[in-house]
This record gives C-alpha cells, structure tokens and sequence, in this order.
C-alpha cells in the first residue's frame, strides 16, 4: 500500500509540477523565437539580388551580366544590391542609384534618350526596309511562258548571231 | 476602237518620265541611311581607338565632390601642378602606389603649389573608404560619379595617373602603378621649376 511521504510528491503534485516546466519551457521557446526574429534582419535572397543583377553590366568585365561576373568588383557591386534591397530599395531605386554613380552604360537595355534611340529605331527600319527591297524584287520576277520559250527557239534575224550559233553548233 | 486603245497607251508612255531622269528617292534614302550608319560606327570605333589623351594637350576641366563633402574644379587650380589619380578598391596595382602617393602628398602637401586628387572609379563608396583608411591617404578623393570623368580623360583601366602643370597642359600619364616615391617625385619635380 503505497503511503504519502511528505517528501515525496503525490502524483497531482508531480503533474502540476511538469506543466508549470513545461510552461515555462514554452514561454522561454516562444520569447526567444520572438527575439531572434526581431534581431535577424530582412536578408535578401540571392535569387532576389541576380533578378536585379542580370540587369546590369560592370564597367570594368564589359559583356558579362554582373550576377555572372566573377570578379571582386562585381562580387561588390552585387553586395551593394543586397544591402540596398534590405534598407527596402525597388529594384528600380536601385538601378537609378547604379546609373547615377556608375552612368548608364551599367544598364543592359539603354534608355531610350539621345544616341541610344539608334538602337531602338535602327533594326525595325532595317526590317522595314528589307521587306521593301524583297517585295519590289519579287514583283519584278517573270515566270518565263511558252511564248518566250519559242521565240528563243527561233532563229534570230541578225545574220551575224545566226552565223555564230550555227559555228557553236559545229564545235 | 484598238486605235484609240493604242493611241492612249502611246500618250501615257510619252507622259512617263524616262527611268535615268526619274527620282529614287527609295534608293538615295537607303543610301543615305547606311552611309549614315556607316559614319556612326566609324566615329564610334575611332573613339574607342583613341587611347587617353594626348600628353601636350589642355587637360579637360572637371569637378567632384570628395567623400568629405567638399567640390574641387580643375578649372579652379590654375597656377598649380595637379596629379589626379584613378584608382578602385577592388584593384590590387592601385594599392601598390597607395602608400606612395600618399608619402609624396604628404612631401608636397606644405608647399601649396601642388594638388592632389584621387578619383574611386566604379567602386562601392564603402569599400573606398575602407580603402582610404587603410592606406591612411590624406589627400582629396571621391567618387567619379556617373564614370564622366574617366570618359572624358579616356581613361583604360585603373589606376592610371595624369600630372597637370600650372598651365592646366597635361604633361605626362602614367597607365600603370608608380613603382616607387622617387618616380612620383621626377614626375612632379621638373613642373615645380617652370
């Protein structure tokens, strides 16, 4: 027969005793999951930095987007976008403040505005004119008819030609 | 009836213009337009060609605003020897003359006849005055902003120096890391004494 012992706690007593610690347990969990998400701060992915990064070119490794360029500028100038991105920049912000400390050639598609229209207006003229030269090209073609066919058969009226075909048929 | 036919065939022919006197405006504007083409790359790779500019020549005026706020104008150092240097953070020969340059600043820096200015060029602001402390350089630096000022000078690379006499001609460019005070100090010296 099992006796309560003053020192030994009743079984109520032992399972108020495992809640309050699992209480407690709980709250220490919750608070610092809390805490940790209040100090980690918004760290930008890298996919978000390269989304923003494929836009731009380095003046120094020319023809290389900077998300694939491998050099210690371009390691920095991608850095840049991530801490941009974390103090809450768009990506158009961001690309504002690279054109304006590095100039426009950063940009992978120059804006539309002065020289750079060249690149926009010349290949559709071109297109354009193209199509022209071949439509008027086509038009000019002539399907040869039977009518053509027998009047090359025909011996011709210069006695000269007629005198040269008749030495080529001889050869 | 096939009389009349003819005869307004025969007046419609005599109305057309012969082909040799008849415009081709078609022609001529394709002409024009590839000759224009043409004129465009050819000044874009003569550009591109050029190298930096020539020893002799005035130096193109410019103005920046250093990491510390203050402008500096080239065009405002008349009567002053300016050495006016290219460098990056990124860039391992820059750091070569660092230490260097700024001995020589320091050299000359009491004199007050001679100017230095340090343009970070394509690089992040941070890491450029990461750089400047690192190498405890004194003298005026900030950014080239938009990268204008090394289009102007056509500048290849970094880092490239480019000393200015007093009369605001470039006297000498130096497209790669000085190699020494001594060679800093012949660079200036003979400018000093004009």
């Amino acid at each position: 027969m099992a006796v309560d012992s003053p020192f030994l706690p009743s079984r109520s007593k032992k399972t108020r005793l495992s809640s309050v610690i699992y209480l407690i347990l709980m709250l220490v969990l919750f608070s610092s999951t809390v805490y940790a998400q209040e100090l980690t701060p918004n760290v930008p992915t890298d996919n978000e930095v390269n989304a923003i990064a494929k836009q731009l070119y380095c003046p120094v490794c020319e023809n290389t987007p900077l998300d694939v360029c491998p050099t210690q500028a371009c390691s920095e100038w991608r850095e840049l976008i991530r801490e941009k991105l974390a103090s809450g920049w768009d990506e158009k912000q961001i690309k504002a403040y690279f054109v304006d400390q590095f100039g426009d050639r950063v940009l992978a598609t120059p804006p539309a505005r002065g020289i750079n229209w060249l690149v926009y207006i010349i290949p559709p003229l071109a297109f354009i004119f193209g199509g022209i030269i071949l439509f008027r090209a086509f038009r000019t073609w002539k399907k040869p008819t039977d009518m053509g066919d027998k009047n090359l058969a025909q011996p011709s009226s210069d006695e000269y030609v007629n005198q040269l075909e008749e030495e080529l048929r001889k050869l | 009836m096939m009389e009349g036919i003819e005869t307004d065939t025969k007046t419609a022919e005599s109305n057309r213009a012969p082909d040799s006197i008849r415009p081709r405006w078609g022609r001529t504007i394709a002409w024009l337009s590839v000759a224009a083409l043409l004129a465009i790359l050819f000044f874009g790779l003569l550009r591109t060609q050029q190298g930096p500019i020539g020893v002799g020549q005035k130096a193109p005026d410019f103005t920046f605003t250093s990491f510390d706020g203050n402008t500096y104008s080239l065009s405002e150092l008349g009567g002053k020897v300016v050495l006016v240097n290219f460098w990056a953070s990124w860039c391992k020969p820059c750091e070569q003359e660092a230490g260097d340059l700024e001995l020589a600043w320091r050299a000359y820096q009491t004199r007050g006849d001679v100017v230095f200015l340090g343009l970070a060029w394509t690089d992040t602001e941070r890491k450029s005055l990461e750089y400047l402390e690192k190498f405890d350089i004194t003298y005026p630096n900030g950014p080239d902003l938009g990268t204008r000022i090394s289009q102007t000078y056509r500048t290849t690379g970094v880092p490239e120096t480019y000393i200015i006499d007093r009369n605001g001609i470039l006297r000498s460019v130096k497209l790669s890391p000085f190699l020494s005070l001594d060679e800093i100090k012949a660079s200036i010296d003979p400018l000093l004494n004009e």
